[in-house]
């Protein structure tokens, strides 16, 4: 929908600079077509589009190498684009990073927070990088410093703090400029669960005031928990894109059996399950059944005189979804 | 009022500095002090009374050897700040990458660090010319006068360690510098003793070496005796190597940190 400022703005751009206007005109945050990076011969984001909606949760899923990072790095404004359109907030990143970046707050995927200096100094300096005034920081500080956490480490060494106090630093860190759209590449990798859920809350609540979020992650919960919408990158390309359970519709079943069987017993079974459901996959210490009514599937199993050691009916997961589409092969 | 980004990002190391303030600031106090005692007074003794006052200038040998010592401080304390903290912000804590995720740019980053390094180098220098007072090796006025050619010493270190430093993969690279360019520089730049005593071919190496010129200058200024070369020729080739310097340095951060 256009707003009708924006569009009287455009023919009487009085105050408002030209790229306002251009950013008004768009809903869109993060605009990309045929976006392409390559280091040297190799693509790491090969021609991929998307687009990202003011107010949205936004994944990119994929394993390690998909090029989530370098799309990440790319919308941050920090690598330059190979070849295609990128736009954020409307803007070019290679002409307008410094007031694209202004606006973006960046959640790293390794922690790059200053060892030299406390927890609140951390902070201090980052917003005097956005030139904020250091009367309008103070109270800032102790607002993200509660916020994470971390009111009462607030003089400690960074040194000092468990990894999942630098991640929640280095998530108030990239709110100090009250930023439109928040990068997290993800977020949560490396924290125990305590640390994931108590980070997961604090991206609800920003969500809930209207941040746009784009995450990358390899959790699958952390999407189904998260995202509104997420792509499934793999190998530099795009190879699905929806909410979780379009995804789930689309490239899975609403219901999962998976079957277990005592040792060697799998070979000799497996081959009387055929048809039983939509999908039958057989891996090495299981069978998994792919299907609509996971109940009427285990009755099917053992009507055909198949009795595994153990059955257990769940819902499909986006970690179907996403082995589907990526296979199950390692990727180094 | 905007700040000037430099400036901003020289905020930070800065505030790295104040947290430690207190131990560098003994060692820029009593290094001068120990040099001084130890090589000017000690050592320069018996220089004074064999024939090292004649090679010298007449003086005695602590008058020489101090203004020699500062342009050399000056070398040093730009070339460690300039080495492993740079190092550290590019591949270790990977400050510089946090950095870059606001609107500061590679250049700013390159600029607020020479900015800093210039103060640093100049606390040092301040420090450096009271200690010559004390030990009678300079007249106040002397001590002024040989800060300008110090701190441009220290600029021409600072700009092409860290042109260096940040192409670096690994800290060998470092140890290597240190080994095999300051130390030599330091021992055989005329610090010490005119380069005409080294080898005539070893002469030449000591006029392409920032330091040797960084003497002159400095020396200069302190005696009020003529330098081996015009000193706007000095000077010009200080400047032209801070210049390259510099160049090579927001290369070399833009091509590393934006791929």
């Amino acid at each position: 929908m256009l707003p009708w400022s924006a569009v009287l703005a455009t023919f009487w751009p009085v105050d408002t600079g030209p790229r306002v206007v251009f950013a008004a005109m768009t809903s869109a945050l993060v605009a990309a077509s045929n976006l392409t990076k390559r280091f040297g011969t190799f693509t790491a984001v090969d021609s991929v589009d998307f687009v990202v909606n003011e107010g949205e949760a936004f994944g990119f899923l994929g394993p390690n190498g998909a090029g989530k990072s370098s799309t990440m790095r790319m919308i941050g404004a920090v690598s330059p684009v190979t070849e295609g359109s990128l736009r954020v907030f409307g803007m070019d990143p290679a002409r307008d990073g410094p007031a694209i970046r202004a606006r973006l707050g960046v959640v790293p995927q390794e922690d790059n927070l200053d060892n030299e200096l406390p927890v609140e100094e951390n902070l201090l300096i980052y917003g005097r990088y956005f030139d904020l005034p250091r009367r309008e920081l103070r109270p800032r500080i102790d607002e993200l410093l509660g916020f994470a956490q971390l009111t009462e480490r607030r003089t400690s060494k960074v040194e000092a703090l468990s990894g999942g106090m630098k991640r929640r630093l280095t998530i108030a860190r990239s709110l100090i400029n009250d930023p439109d759209l928040i990068l997290l590449d993800e977020p949560t990798t490396g924290l125990d669960p305590q640390a994931r859920h108590l980070l997961w809350d604090r991206l609800y609540r920003l969500k809930r005031e209207g941040v746009t979020l784009i995450i990358t992650t390899h959790y699958m919960d952390e999407a189904e928990q998260l995202c509104d919408r997420l792509v499934v990158m793999d190998k530099g390309a795009i190879v699905a894109e929806g909410s979780p359970g379009q995804l789930i519709a689309a490239h899975s079943t609403r219901e999962v059996v998976e079957l277990r069987f005592a040792g060697g017993a799998l070979e000799t079974t497996v081959d009387k399950l055929d048809g039983v459901a939509k999908r039958v996959e057989e891996l090495p210490d299981r069978v998994l059944l792919y299907t609509d009514d996971g109940d009427t599937a285990v009755a099917a199993v053992h009507e055909r005189g198949v009795f595994p050691e153990s059955v257990l009916v769940r819902r499909s997961t986006l970690e179907d979804v996403f082995l589907r589409l990526t296979g199950r092969m390692l990727i180094d | 009022m905007a700040t000037p980004a430099a400036i901003r990002y020289m905020e930070t190391e800065a505030r790295a500095y104040l947290r430690t303030w207190r131990g560098s600031a003994i060692t820029t106090f009593l290094n001068p002090v120990l040099y001084l005692a130890a090589l000017g007074v000690g050592l320069g003794t018996l220089v004074d009374r064999g024939a090292g006052t004649a090679t010298v200038g007449d003086i005695a040998y602590v008058t020489y050897l101090a203004p020699g010592l500062l342009a050399a401080t000056a070398m040093q304390i730009a070339t460690v700040d300039s080495s492993y903290p740079v190092m550290a912000r590019m591949k270790w804590i990977k400050t510089y990458e946090a950095a870059l995720s606001t609107p500061l740019r590679p250049l700013d980053l390159v600029l607020g660090h020479f900015a800093w390094a210039t103060i640093r180098v100049a606390m040092t220098t301040i420090v450096f010319a009271l200690v010559m007072t004390m030990f009678g090796a300079a007249t106040p006025a002397a001590a002024l006068r040989v800060q300008l050619p110090a701190i441009l010493t220290g600029l021409v270190f600072a700009t092409l360690v860290t042109a260096y430093t940040a192409q670096l993969e690994n800290v060998y690279g470092l140890s290597s510098m240190f080994r095999f360019a300051v130390i030599p520089m330091f021992l055989f730049s005329g610090t010490f003793f005119p380069i005409g005593q080294l080898p005539g071919w070893l002469q030449p190496v000591a006029y392409i070496t920032p330091l040797w010129h960084g003497v002159e200058l400095t020396r200069s200024a302190a005696l009020g005796v003529a330098s081996a070369w015009q000193p706007s020729l000095h000077t010009a080739y200080l400047v032209a190597l801070i210049g390259v310097g510099a160049w090579l340095a927001i290369r070399t951060f833009t091509k590393r940190l934006t791929k």
